[in-house]
């Protein structure tokens, strides 16, 4: 059965639900075969405890059409990567994957600026993406390689970049965290942001209401975002959430709903959030109304507590880069031929990053002991025998202390 | 001569470590499971595995009292280790029902079920994530009864929880937690080492007048198979098991770990000549002082084992033990063979495990003390 929320959105058309108000794409300027702007109209935003919504008209350049296009097909391209990675036992850790959710990170990333930070969760691959990481260095973080971004310490659930505060292993314990790192920003001047991301499962986590509080409370600069893919691993959110507006369940915090598979919204709403918090106003909700195609994470075939026809249903009405991809050429922002280009070149860099993922090096043993404090205080790391002497050390300065 | 023996072993490490052609991959376990061989119980019995044990006395808790729950995350379809499976369809969705992701609120509400008299079992998918609910079993479980004077009591929660390392779980799936909890009184903690064990312990745990916690070592979820009775029976808390009779040294693990030991004894017996007796300590909360001291002092030498790290390990409180009652007995301290102190490692779980090689060695070391 298909959760309410998404049986809604599936009784519209399917031309509406993508945009695609008859042929209103309104072209600006010629560029050969191709225009340079396009309007587009999103579904409309729901609020909680606001006056005014971001624009339902939305403009679109050709760059960034191509720009979101690649990345949101990037991330899916990884993803499916990872997949096999895991299935071919070379990925270590748990991975979950984020296939079905990239017009979330994707719209987002327009819309944030160089101030602002992001914290998610262990559904983190696309984020540390769009955060700046290349592709290999997600993969090979995910094999547990030295050109990983975390030099294969982390894996799959922790992956970081400047401004991008990780991926975080247990259900809503980066909430808290996003309203520190949201607390820093104000008590430095930054004019930054925090996004913190959460899922419609450790939304119902104690701590995400203490964070609703003191952010509140404290007038924060942060967005807290509800990545609702409608299950919190095999519940879905009818089953396990008394009120599923998530967007409004920060009560005295505002919020803002979104359809979190339309790239082009999720932008708007971000705009429009950071311009909340960064006018002083203080914390937002906000919801993304997305879907997973994956189970939870590798070791849930993801169809025990849901049917196949709901999730191949999602991906023929509602798929993030389907929808921008038929949007942005009908509206001749994109030819099809260029679409093709883009989708080969993205085959072949992320063939070539997995393959890399496989064969670079692991980091030395010696760094199962590197890194546990900022210096070790004993002499060798206890426990371990005398033919693997470890020594602490330390490698490199933290990334936020720069 | 030593050193030599050391880089051989050193080396013979690296091969076990990496039993897969592409050296890239993640690895099997690192142990060989042997299943319980000498059970007495009496009656029928059916080959199980550990989570079908499991469910097996999950089943028979269910039809025995009417009063009891089971809950948990994902638990209504069976859970992500299969141990609830099919336990809905049979008594409802009233006694068998899933949470939302709240491990906190999950054991304050199964306190309170517990206090008033439902018999509640819950789930903590991982023992990773038993975190969040730390306060609420550390403050309130463990001390209903003595603050209220015994007029309260939530003897009648279980709290299940995969633990340990599984091959693969790196840093928060692989966690040991019970010495944390066994700095609690008020707490029982039990950790089971396979089928038999798992379904006795677990219907103990169930019944017993006090909250307890049982770890179950998610890697023998399904590789331990045993034939398992089917009636109802019990198993004692408290009460270790002596799994190999030795002579020459005293060898200490529970869970996962009691399997690396006995192989351990095996390689000691078959190359070294060397007698060592296994003891599973079965319960970590109480545990059995006598069973443990009887045997130290009978060897005089003694290794304990677990895959927690070293400081503050169940280890140190079993050692300090053995000092104390068993000093002039003694030809050598007590040796621990546990993971470093270091957080459980992404790509290095091989060489972070107290593996049967990296046992020996210092079992050999015991002996030549």
């Amino acid at each position: 059965m298909l959760p309410s929320c998404v049986r809604s959105m599936c009784k519209k058309s399917p031309k509406k639900i993508l945009g695609l108000m008859g042929r209103q794409g309104s072209i600006v300027a010629q560029k050969g075969s191709t225009v340079a702007q396009a309007q587009f109209e999103t579904q409309p935003f729901k609020l909680h405890k606001l006056t005014e919504a971001p624009a339902t008209q939305v403009t679109l350049t050709r760059d960034e059409a191509l720009e979101m296009y690649t990345q949101m097909h990037t991330i899916r391209r990884m993803e499916t990567a990872a997949a096999n990675l895991y299935k071919e036992k070379n990925i270590r850790g748990f991975c979950h994957l984020y296939s079905g959710q990239e017009a979330v990170a994707v719209g987002f990333k327009h819309a944030l600026r160089p101030q602002d930070s992001v914290i998610t969760a262990y559904r983190a691959h696309g984020w540390t993406y769009v955060m700046g990481v290349k592709p290999l260095g997600v993969m090979a973080e995910l094999t547990g390689r030295q050109t990983g971004c975390a030099r294969g310490k982390g894996g799959s659930m922790h992956m970081y970049a400047d401004n991008f505060y990780g991926g975080n292993g247990i259900v809503g314990a980066q909430v808290p965290l996003g309203v520190g790192i949201a607390f820093a920003a104000k008590y430095k001047n930054t004019d930054g942001v925090c996004v913190t991301l959460y899922g419609d499962g450790a939304a119902n986590q104690g701590q995400v209401f203490e964070s609703y509080n003191i952010a509140k409370l404290w007038n924060l600069p942060c967005i807290f975002v509800c990545e609702n893919n409608g299950y919190g691993m095999g519940t879905s959110t009818v089953r396990s959430s008394a009120s599923t507006k998530y967007y409004t369940r920060g009560d005295y915090v505002p919020g803002i709903w979104v359809d979190g598979m339309d790239v082009l919204a999720v932008r708007e709403a971000a705009k429009f959030a950071i311009k909340h918090c960064a006018t002083g106003q203080g914390p937002i909700v906000m919801e993304a109304q997305t879907y997973r195609y994956s189970g939870h994470s590798m070791s849930d075939p993801g169809t025990s507590y849901r049917t196949r026809e709901e999730v191949q249903e999602v991906r023929q009405t509602r798929d993030p880069i389907a929808s921008l991809k038929e949007k942005i050429i009908s509206s001749n922002l994109v030819t099809a031929e260029e679409i093709k280009k883009v989708d080969a070149q993205i085959k072949t860099d992320i063939d070539t990053a997995t393959e890399q993922a496989k064969k670079d090096k692991e980091i030395g043993l010696d760094e199962l002991s590197a890194d546990i404090t900022a210096n070790h205080l004993g002499s060798d790391i206890r426990g371990v025998s005398i033919f693997a002497p470890l020594k602490h050390k330390r490698i490199g300065p933290a990334i936020n202390l720069k | 001569m030593v050193l030599n023996k050391i880089v051989k072993l050193g080396g013979e490490v690296l091969q076990s470590a990496v039993p897969l052609k592409n050296k890239s991959q993640r690895c099997a376990s690192h142990f060989v499971y042997s299943p319980d061989s000498n059970s007495t119980i009496k009656g029928d019995r059916t080959k199980m595995n550990m989570f079908q044990a499991i469910n097996n006395a999950l089943d028979t808790a269910l039809k025995t009292d009417p009063k009891a729950i089971i809950f948990g995350e994902d638990v209504g379809f069976g859970g992500v280790f299969r141990c609830t499976l099919d336990l809905q369809k049979k008594y409802g969705k009233q006694r068998v029902f899933n949470t939302p992701l709240c491990e906190q609120g999950i054991a304050g509400f199964g306190i309170g079920a517990a206090v008033a008299g439902s018999t509640a079992i819950a789930e903590i998918q991982f023992a990773d994530y038993i975190f969040p609910a730390f306060d609420q079993l550390v403050n309130e479980a463990a001390k209903y009864r003595y603050r209220s004077g015994n007029l309260f009591d939530c003897g009648k929660l279980t709290v299940r929880s995969p633990c340990g390392a599984v091959g693969h779980g790196a840093l928060y799936h692989s966690q040991s937690p019970e010495a944390y909890f066994a700095h609690t009184p008020g707490l029982k903690v039990v950790v089971p080492r396979g089928p038999i064990k798992a379904k006795g312990l677990l219907l103990s745990c169930i019944r017993d007048p006090d909250p307890c916690l049982i770890f179950e070592p998610k890697v023998l979820y399904r590789m331990a198979v045993e034939e398992v009775p089917t009636d109802d029976y019990q198993l004692p808390i408290g009460k270790a098991d002596i799994l190999i009779n030795g002579s020459d040294l005293t060898m200490i693990g529970w869970g996962t770990q009691v399997h690396v030991l006995k192989e351990v004894a095996d390689l000691l017996k078959e190359k070294h000549s060397i007698s060592a007796e296994v003891i599973d300590l079965v319960s970590i909360l109480p545990w059995d002082v006598d069973t443990v001291c009887k045997s130290a002092s009978k060897t005089g030498r003694v290794l304990v084992a677990h895959e927690a790290p070293l400081t503050s390990g169940f280890g140190a409180e079993i050692a300090a033990t053995i000092q104390e009652n068993c000093f002039l007995k003694l030809s050598a301290p007590v040796v621990r063979v546990t993971g470093p102190d270091t957080p459980f490692p992404h790509v290095f779980e091989p060489f972070y495990l107290p593996t049967k090689w990296r046992c020996l060695d210092e079992a050999l070391k015991l002996i030549d003390y």
